[in-house]
């Protein structure tokens, strides 16, 4: 209850943002750290409580921003009806995915997700209809929804509603028998299942929600910068993103990720105004293997270890 | 280990070497005297990972696995701040010139020397592994490390050799690739697939289906790029690379 509580205030507000905040890059900061928390909440489905390591989030990403724009080019698709239409893709590409945890652990699987991004980039850099390696301009509607007179400060009302749906899925499955099974895939698969956990049905839903949840965040991209190209939409940063923001700030609470998110987004926006995006990249690396090696709980585990223990447990 | 690094260290060797040629020297020369270096550069990156995951036993999954993508994309984006996103080439007498075998086939001579060098070292690595009492040592701590450790052996200092070794081939592997053909800081996510398509085709610990497997890919790539054309070449690695995991992740080699 206070979950949703908390939702509706944050939906309410960023609804409401555009008659308080009038600075431009705000939205378009903002919309780049929820696409971030969508991102990393939906790597953690499966890689944080299943364990089973993605490094192809970019190209769930670019399957949900391609399918709007094939779809949006072809009859003019609303942006509601696009991000279903991606997440409904990049669910497929998810449920595909699963299959290949039936054999593959470790990592194997993680390279046969890298060898799925690079695949699916090739062919899209080869489909013409969406521009090919040389990307594709997009006129966004000329018509303002609702109340709004500025587009971006819509896309970002738009993901706000994305990022409080993916979140509040993490935290069902989290909450849930989901993820009870889901932990013990993570912990001990055969042991999870001979217990009678169904592990495979399991791992096929994470994989189905975690790769849908992608495309949903990736279906308002093109909206967003006007503008499509392969090597951007495929871009190795969002798997490194999606994999360094849930290990930073914790993969075993579904709020892990968020505080990750938007740790490291805002962190990235900073530094590539203030120094150089090279560098923003490069603090993404360095944080990530820091993390790993002396908080391998993340700032949730620190947290804990620290706060909750002067408390007196 | 899930080493997925190891390109990103390949990628590292060909631009050490393309430093180490701007001061004159050949770029063979610099892959060899490179080794060692590299070698100690292995053992410490070695170490670091088992202090920091193996012996607290948190090596399990998703961190290892971080770690070294963390590493892989630290390497990568160094060599972007250092050398910038462009394409770099080496020079010497033997690039830019070709040798006529018979009639009209003229095969160019930097292909025959990285193809020489390449094989020399794979037959040495094989046999280094299947001869000498330490490269057995690091082919049984594959197979079961509490079997090793019964033995008498000390199976984190064989990783550690053997993740030296692998890290000092990197250093001559760099070198013959930028030999061969232009370098650019991006090249290792290619190499990811290249690398894990030949080792996962071949059979995990086959040496010598290594040289198969890498000859099937070399060949299958020269076809979709003299037929299909240069734009789908990326994905043949990856394809053949996503086929085999999917059909017979032992490979063509493995038991």
């Amino acid at each position: 209850m206070r979950f949703l509580i908390g939702a509706l205030v944050l939906v309410a507000v960023a609804a409401a943002a555009p008659l308080f905040v009038r600075l431009e890059y705000f939205y378009f900061a903002g919309f780049v750290v929820l696409q971030f928390i969508v991102l990393a909440t939906a790597w953690n489905i499966l890689g944080g409580f299943a364990g089973y390591v993605n490094f192809g989030t970019g190209a769930f990403f670019a399957v949900g921003a391609y399918t709007a724009v094939a779809l949006y080019k072809w009859v003019q698709l609303p942006i509601g009806l696009q991000i279903l239409a991606g997440a409904a893709t990049a669910g497929l590409l998810g449920f595909g995915v699963g299959l290949l945890t039936l054999r593959l652990r470790g990592i194997f699987f993680s390279i046969a997700t890298i060898a799925i991004t690079i695949i699916l980039e090739t062919v899209v850099m080869n489909w013409t209809y969406v521009g090919g390696a040389k990307g594709l301009p997009i006129l966004r509607p000329t018509e303002m929804p609702l109340y709004f007179t500025n587009y971006t400060q819509w896309l970002f009302l738009v993901m706000t509603g994305i990022a409080v749906i993916a979140v509040a899925i993490a935290r069902y499955i989290q909450t849930g028998w989901i993820g009870r099974g889901l932990r013990a895939i993570r912990d001990n698969e055969g042991a999870a299942e001979c217990s009678g956990v169904p592990t495979l049905k399991l791992k096929l839903a994470a994989a189905t929600v975690s790769g849908a949840l992608m495309g949903a965040a990736g279906a308002p991209f093109a909206q967003y910068l006007s503008f499509i190209e392969p090597a951007s939409a495929f871009s190795l940063n969002y798997a490194i993103n999606a994999l360094a923001m849930p290990i930073i700030g914790g993969t075993a609470h579904w709020i892990g990720p968020v505080i990750g998110a938007i740790l490291l987004g805002s962190v990235q926006q900073i530094v590539t105004v203030t120094i150089s995006s090279e560098i923003n990249v490069l603090v993404v690396g360095v944080m990530l293997v820091v993390f790993v090696v002396v908080a391998p709980e993340g700032i949730l585990g620190l947290w804990r270890r620290h706060v909750l223990k002067k408390g007196g447990s | 280990m899930p080493h997925v690094a190891h390109p990103a260290f390949l990628v590292l060797g060909a631009y050490a070497t393309y430093a180490l040629v701007g001061y004159g020297m050949d770029p063979l020369l610099a892959g060899l005297l490179l080794m060692p270096v590299f070698f100690a550069f292995g053992l410490a990156v070695y170490q670091f990972y088992y202090l920091s995951f193996e012996r607290r036993g948190t090596d399990l999954g998703v961190r290892g696995i971080a770690f070294f993508f963390g590493i892989a994309f630290i390497v990568q984006v160094g060599l972007i701040l250092a050398f910038g996103v462009d394409q770099r080439m080496v020079e010497a007498s033997y690039i830019g010139t070709s040798i006529e075998v018979f009639g009209d086939v003229r095969i160019p001579q930097r292909m025959i020397v990285a193809f020489g060098v390449a094989l020399a070292l794979t037959i040495s690595l094989s046999l280094y592994l299947s001869r000498t009492f330490t490269g057995r040592a690091i082919k049984a701590v594959a197979q079961d490390e509490g079997a090793l450790r019964l033995m008498g052996a000390d199976p984190v200092r064989i990783k550690r050799w053997a993740f030296g070794i692998a890290t000092s081939t990197c250093a001559l592997a760099g070198a013959l690739l930028i030999i061969v053909g232009p370098v650019d800081p991006n090249l290792d996510r290619l190499y990811i697939g290249r690398t894990f398509c030949v080792v996962v085709l071949a059979g995990m610990g086959s040496m010598s289906g290594t040289l198969v497997a890498g000859l099937i890919l070399g060949v299958a790539e020269s076809l979709v790029l003299s037929s299909v054309g240069t734009a789908w070449a990326p994905a043949v690695a990856f394809g053949i690379l996503l086929a085999v995991l999917g059909v017979r992740p032992a490979g063509l080699f493995g038991r």
